[in-house]
């Protein structure tokens, strides 16, 4: 749940660094300057655990990624750590890595869009409703997550099959059946259904922070409904919009488990395609070499959709 | 009940009023917000609407700048209807309590924002928003956010904002709440000199009795959704038609009296007072006398003129600097009684004994309307127009 919730809080303007009690320091008595170390220190000491976990299973592993990327392989096809190289990151070049991570790119901003138009209206929508009804709806919006996600995936892939609901009410209405499975609308379908709540709640967080006395303000400044919404409401949104698009957007380039379920054979994606390089394709170097890649663009774009959008706020 | 909302005499200076309400009313729910409020704002009028807080002011405050529409009742504005129109269909601007600043955008952001929305020509509007900075004196904190300035900044800034629109009313609710005492008393200076110059009708909600009384020509006194009386500071003050009026606006002693003939009520002790008014004898009211209309003196004191003179005992003394104000026991109850400062010496001091008295005129019969056991008393008072029982207690 920290992950779903976390974010929002970071989204916007970094906060200043007053933290640090620059200039301070040779104005107070040095029991102070003491006091602020052992302040630290404090702080430290609570958040080792956090940062040993990072470290150990996160960091560690990442590092171990990236010096497999300039692997060899033998004659097995078995990565060995020798003869560093580049031939892994030469080989992102082939058409096909490029293809498909063209179509990776395409699904997940795709995503994202829906993601966004479907959830900002509900997200003011529950952030306008009076206290109690904003928890109950907040609640509502979370509860697929008490539900396995691959269960959840499977559910849209009995919804979607020929069997499926839509293709029987197609098939009602005399439009003859319909062949969602296995398309890339599916995927889509499938995406926007499980990354949903990652918009909605950063947005919702964004918008119940705006007093709505500003929205009152603008419509009182002759705006229209929708020119308050194009100069207050989404300006000052802003945060959850970022932060909302970079939590669905990231887990959708990379997402494995809905396209493999929904999309089938024909619509491989970045995913599944480092998958197969680990385990099908047994090219482990040239799947390390796509997950470095994959994570330094998607940390280097995140960086400047923060700092531009901060700007901008 | 529409009939017997005290609307009083409008000044007239246009034949339209600026602002009218006939029997507005607004429910939340179950709740009556505002009760049948029949009120008619004059062009180019400083009027204020008065009350504690949940009596209906602000409700509206928002009904005149469509933030709220009635549940029933006709709101015309320079005699248009506007019941329904969207805020940003009417020729009002709101100056909001604690200012709804757009904190994303500069000050000449903010006050060229009505601006914009109206398509106003770009450097047009860059001109007007710079004027009125200029005029509410923040000249040079164009580029300021909201957040770089003072209280009393953003004051200003919400101020232009609303008055860079050339509304035909400024509506302002609570502007000056959030201010501190010495900002907040320079400001209604300002606010009364800007609605003098611009001549644009200003209403203005607070819960301040004393801004109300010093900034206002008239003044709507609400209490629990409705209307209780209108008038200029001073007929609220000297001429207070219920109990609550009487309290709200200063301080009053509400003395418990019966009215006894047409000249004549009697208090509770016996003692009777002139007070013309046009009640059936025997019904109950307060009779009103303001703390400074008491006078205070040794016991023998009372002049054989005076329209009320009762003994009694000081209990409390308290120095004001110019002032003091005692609180003087008399046989039933407890009075309020306030006298200029005179030399330590000559001060009374708890325990002595007095005669207080007051003289003929300054006491005024007020309904008892906060009573359930009095309510047809209440009724038949209320059915007697308003200004007709102000005149008779006038007299």
């Amino acid at each position: 749940m920290t992950v779903v919730e976390s974010p929002p809080e970071n989204a916007g303007v970094p906060p200043p660094d007053d933290h640090e009690p620059t200039g301070v320091a040779e104005a107070t008595p040095e029991f102070e300057q003491a006091n602020e170390r052992a302040k630290r220190r404090r702080g430290f000491l609570l958040a080792l655990p956090a940062y040993a976990y990072l470290v150990i299973f996160f960091a560690v592993p990442l590092v171990i990624v990236a010096v497999y990327s300039f692997a060899t392989r033998n004659r097995f096809r078995q990565a060995e750590l020798r003869d560093f190289n580049l031939d892994s990151y030469r080989a992102l070049g082939d058409d096909l890595v490029r293809a498909i991570v063209q179509r990776s790119l395409v699904l997940a901003i795709i995503t994202t869009l829906i993601c966004l138009v479907v959830a900002y209206p509900f997200a003011y929508f529950i952030a306008t409703r009076p206290k109690a009804m904003r928890n109950a709806l907040l609640v509502l919006v979370m509860i697929p997550f008490w539900t396995n996600f691959l269960v959840r995936n499977y559910a849209w892939y009995v919804i979607l099959g020929t069997d499926g609901i839509f293709s029987r009410i197609t098939e009602f209405i005399g439009i003859g059946e319909t062949r969602l499975l296995f398309t890339q609308a599916a995927v889509v379908i499938g995406l926007v259904y499980g990354f949903l709540p990652f918009m909605i709640l950063p947005l919702y967080a964004a918008i119940e922070r705006i007093d709505s006395r500003l929205l009152e303000a603008s419509r009182d400044l002759y705006a229209s409904g929708f020119q308050s919404f194009r100069h207050v409401l989404l300006p000052l949104s802003m945060p959850g919009v970022v932060a909302g698009t970079i939590l669905v957007f990231v887990p959708s380039l990379g997402a494995y488990v809905t396209p493999e379920i929904l999309g089938g054979a024909t619509t491989t994606l970045l995913g599944s395609h480092i998958v197969n390089q680990f385990f099908g394709a047994s090219n482990v170097p040239l799947g390390a070499a796509l997950s470095t890649v994959l994570m330094i663009v998607m940390l280097f774009a995140t960086v400047v959709y923060f700092r531009r959008s901060g700007r901008t706020l | 009940m529409p009939g017997d909302s005290p609307t009083g005499e409008i000044p007239m200076v246009d034949d339209t009023p600026a602002v009218e309400l006939h029997s507005v009313t607004k429910r939340f729910g179950d709740v009556v917000a505002v009760d049948a409020i029949d009120l008619a704002i004059a062009d180019g009028e400083f009027f204020a609407m008065l009350g504690p807080s949940g009596c209906g002011k602000t409700t509206t405050l928002r009904m005149i700048a469509g933030l709220e529409f009635p549940t029933e009742g006709s709101l015309r504005i320079y005699g248009d209807e506007v019941g329904t129109l969207p805020p940003n269909k009417r020729p009002v601007n709101t100056v909001f309590q604690s200012y709804a600043l757009f904190p994303h955008m500069t000050v000449l952001e903010n006050v060229a924002f009505g601006l914009k929305m109206q398509k106003v020509d770009k450097s047009e509007a860059r001109r007007r928003a710079g004027e009125l900075i200029e005029l509410v004196q923040l000249g040079g904190l164009d580029g300021r956010k909201p957040d770089q300035l003072s209280g009393g900044q953003q004051q200003r800034v919400a101020l232009a904002r609303a008055l860079v629109n050339r509304p035909k009313v400024l509506l302002l609710d609570e502007p000056l709440g959030a201010l501190d005492l010495k900002l907040r008393q320079e400001m209604q200076g300002e606010l009364k000199t800007l609605q003098r110059e611009l001549g644009v009708s200003f209403v203005f909600v607070t819960h301040d009795q004393e801004e109300a009384l010093t900034m206002s020509d008239r003044i709507a006194v609400m209490h629990e959704g409705r209307l209780l009386q209108v008038g200029s500071a001073e007929e609220l003050y000297a001429r207070p038609t219920t109990r609550f009026v009487a309290d709200f606006i200063g301080q009053t002693n509400l003395l418990d009296a019966t009215v006894a003939d047409p000249k004549t009520a009697v208090l509770a002790n016996g003692a009777r007072t002139a007070v013309e008014n046009t009640l059936p004898s025997g019904t109950k009211v307060g009779l009103s006398v303001r703390p400074e209309s008491i006078r205070l003196g040794e016991v023998g004191d009372a002049p054989v003129d005076a329209a009320v003179a009762l003994p009694g005992i000081i209990t409390e003394a308290t120095y004001l600097g110019h002032s003091m104000v005692y609180a003087v026991s008399v046989d039933w109850m407890r009075l309020e009684v306030r006298s200029p400062d005179v030399a330590p010496d000559q001060r009374h001091t708890p325990g002595s004994a007095v005669d207080v008295w007051w003289e003929r005129g300054v006491d005024h019969l007020v309904p008892i309307d906060d009573s359930v056991a009095d309510s047809s008393v209440y009724d038949e008072l209320d059915a007697i127009d308003a200004s007709g029982l102000a005149q008779a207690i006038d007299t």
